[in-house]
């Protein structure tokens, strides 16, 4: 049953906006499903609609919203059917929360860090203003920050304890579902290392799941059990971590591993010329088709979404291995 | 020597000679207190030495706050050094006069961090790369241009014609960073100084834009300094690394050195704390050392990392400040534990 396998499971996500220049196609049918207590990466460039995505997913959406459909299932409950009240008060912060981009630098610099963590749970959770605190404690101790700092402000901390302290104030109700965007873009590596051991620790312990947005491919293998791929608007490919980062299946993966730079190894490293197209006006055919390596006629119409020994991937070169039917399972099976 | 000739390429440096020569730089800033003068001091950078020579690329890595970007202010004439010297093409640039150092800023180009921040909203293209050339002296307009030309079509904004009258806002993050090289390379520097030119940028533009660098600096033999936090990228763009740690530079060495034959217990948690795409990386924890870098007002006595490091030697680490040790050709590394009569059995990492 899907209640029990999936935590998150997305069908037709459409999310457009009304600009001066006309609609930006931001999310454009994206379907997916995330099993329980996993990380899920979503990788991409700027501008792919990750970001967008990841604001659909909590329904935290700017004025100039053109369209907002689609299926999103939490827990297999219809979250797309409540009206914007009970989403708040169910569903926003409650079941799903999110350490937006930079969140080290969107503390409240006049307000003490306990207060800010411990208000969550007191909008959310109706708690009172010592019980609290009394979590927010709690969550101090689980992310790694001494408890008296509880009482500090935001400029009296470092930029990687106030990384942690916005993964407190997200972590504080207890959520199914954390979105991370670029959760270590902006920090040191020993910090990013230490964040990223620290997120591995708190899914072990708390049975949560993750959504991981950024384009940094070498530091989200630290997190990554699955990988979707988002190119202008679209998930291009979804596997899982073992497959994704040995042998990905989408041209577009394969020339975004091959620009990762390594330690070790005298691999050159390659570009993608040119740039992604315009989701004003996307092109009709695959997305990807102008800058592709491997384009042929086909390429000039929209590649359907091909299931392939459990992994899913938006491209023609799979049209005969793969199929177009939705395997049982739904799902990628994680790699034994 | 007047601004307006066009840039000279005699040099006063002997052949084998570097092009940039610091010795035992320190650069401190005061702390003050109302009323009561000097509180203290940040010791910013404490006590380097290096040279680079021409057409070379080094790369200088440490975190944040381990004081890389005041020595570069200070190598790009912006801080006063408290002691030590830097020769360029045998001048010492401390002791330069405001004329001398209007010559000196057109023999150094400066690549910054962020591409955005650095380019002037309301100007265009144009007028962002006219700037320089007119601080510089070039009188003639049409000169001007053709130098603007040149410089656009060296880091591929072509056609240049489409680019010269558009904003910073109007470009893509890598565009943008293009012109910052633009500007940076316009005057024919000899010495280009990066500061994390690719951090804010996305995985395939970083490689674009590392691999333009890389090929400016071998068509002019530019000598570079690249600053950066990200191990991973420095075997694609130098020579040579310097590991910077709390004001001082604690490791030095060719890049294969450092990156296969690592020294310092430092440089082996940078190493380490550097991830490569690898799926095993999510089913285990990566070893950090605790705590944090230090503070530069009141460093720890003896050897800097000490209170963090796992193989500190009693007795020593904590006491004595460590001496810079040539471990292998070229390859020196300041830590007590490659020095024979303190840890006769050094260990590897």
């Amino acid at each position: 049953m899907m209640k029990n396998e999936h935590v998150l499971h997305v069908e037709d996500l459409y999310l457009y906006f009304v600009t001066k220049k006309g609609i930006v196609q931001a999310v454009d049918g994206v379907s997916f499903s995330l099993p329980r207590n996993s990380a899920t990466v979503i990788l991409g460039e700027s501008g792919c609609g990750k970001s967008s995505l990841a604001r659909a997913i909590l329904r935290l959406l700017p004025r100039n919203v053109h369209t907002y459909t689609g299926k999103i299932a939490l827990d297999g409950q219809n979250v797309m059917a409540l009206d914007e009240d009970t989403f708040r008060d169910q569903i926003r912060w409650v079941r799903i929360s999110m350490v937006p981009q930079a969140a080290m630098n969107a503390l409240n610099p006049v307000l003490r860090v306990g207060d800010q963590v411990a208000e969550p749970a007191m909008v959310h959770l109706g708690v009172t203003k010592e019980e609290g605190w009394e979590m927010a404690r709690r969550m101090f101790r689980y992310v790694g920050v001494p408890e008296g700092f509880l009482n500090r402000y935001p400029f009296e901390l470092s930029g990687g304890m106030r990384q942690r302290v916005a993964i407190a104030m997200a972590l504080v109700t207890s959520p199914s579902l954390i979105i991370l965007d670029e959760p270590t873009s902006a920090l040191d590596v020993l910090t990013q290392a230490n964040i990223m051991n620290t997120l591995k620790r708190i899914k072990q312990e708390t049975g949560t799941s993750y959504i991981l947005i950024t384009h940094d491919i070498a530091t989200s293998s630290d997190l990554a059990e699955y990988v979707a791929v988002m190119y202008a608007g679209q998930i291009v490919e979804m596997n899982n971590a073992a497959n994704f980062f040995s042998q990905p299946l989408h041209p577009y993966s394969q020339k975004l591993m091959a620009s990762v730079p390594r330690l070790h190894g005298k691999q050159t490293l390659e570009f993608i010329p040119g740039r992604p197209p315009s989701l004003l006006s996307p092109p009709s055919g695959c997305r990807f088709a102008s800058r592709c390596p491997l384009r042929f006629d086909k390429c000039d119409q929209d590649p359907p979404t091909f299931h392939l020994n459990g992994s899913i991937v938006k491209c023609w070169l799979y049209e005969h291995e793969g199929t177009l039917t939705t395997p049982a399972s739904e799902t990628i099976q994680p790699e034994e | 020597m007047t601004l307006t000739d066009p840039a000279p390429v005699t040099t006063h440096i002997a052949p084998g000679e570097p092009l940039l020569s610091v010795r035992d730089l320190r650069v401190w800033f005061e702390l003050r207190r109302f009323g009561l003068g000097v509180a203290g001091y940040v010791r910013a950078v404490d006590d380097v030495s290096f040279d680079l020579y021409e057409g070379e690329a080094i790369a200088i890595v440490g975190e944040s706050g381990c004081g890389k970007s005041s020595l570069m202010r200070t190598i790009l004439g912006l801080n006063r050094p408290r002691e030590g010297r830097i020769i360029f093409d045998g001048r010492d640039i401390s002791r330069f006069t405001r004329e001398e150092l209007r010559w000196y800023r057109t023999r150094v180009g400066y690549v910054q961090q962020d591409p955005y921040g650095a380019l002037p909203p309301f100007m265009t293209v144009r007028s962002i790369l006219e700037e320089p050339l007119i601080v510089a002296g070039v009188k003639n307009r049409q000169a001007r241009i053709e130098r603007i030309r040149k410089a656009m079509q060296e880091v591929k904004m072509t056609p240049v014609d489409d680019f010269l009258g558009k904003f910073p806002h109007q470009l893509s993050g890598g565009q943008q960073q293009r012109i910052v090289i633009a500007r940076a390379i316009l005057l024919e520097p000899r010495l280009l100084v990066a500061d994390e030119p690719v951090s804010m940028l996305d995985a395939s533009v970083r490689v674009e834009i590392l691999t333009l660098l890389r090929q400016l600096q071998q068509d002019h033999r530019l000598s570079v300094i690249y600053i950066t936090h990200d191990l991973s990228t420095v075997r694609y763009f130098s020579e040579r690394i310097f590991v910077m740690y709390a004001g001082k530079i604690v490791e030095k060495g060719p890049v294969d050195e450092i990156l296969e034959r690592p020294k310092h217990p430092y440089t082996w948690a940078l190493l380490a704390a550097t991830p490569e795409p690898d799926p095993r990386n999510a089913h285990m924890f990566r070893e950090v050392p605790p705590g944090e870098p230090p503070s530069l007002i009141t460093p720890p006595p003896g050897c800097r990392f000490h209170p963090r490091c796992a193989k500190i030697i009693q007795g020593v680490c904590e006491v004595k400040v460590p001496p810079e040790k040539e471990v292998t050709p070229n390859h020196l590394v300041q830590c007590w534990l490659y020095d024979p009569d303190v840890s006769p059995d050094p260990p590897d990492m």
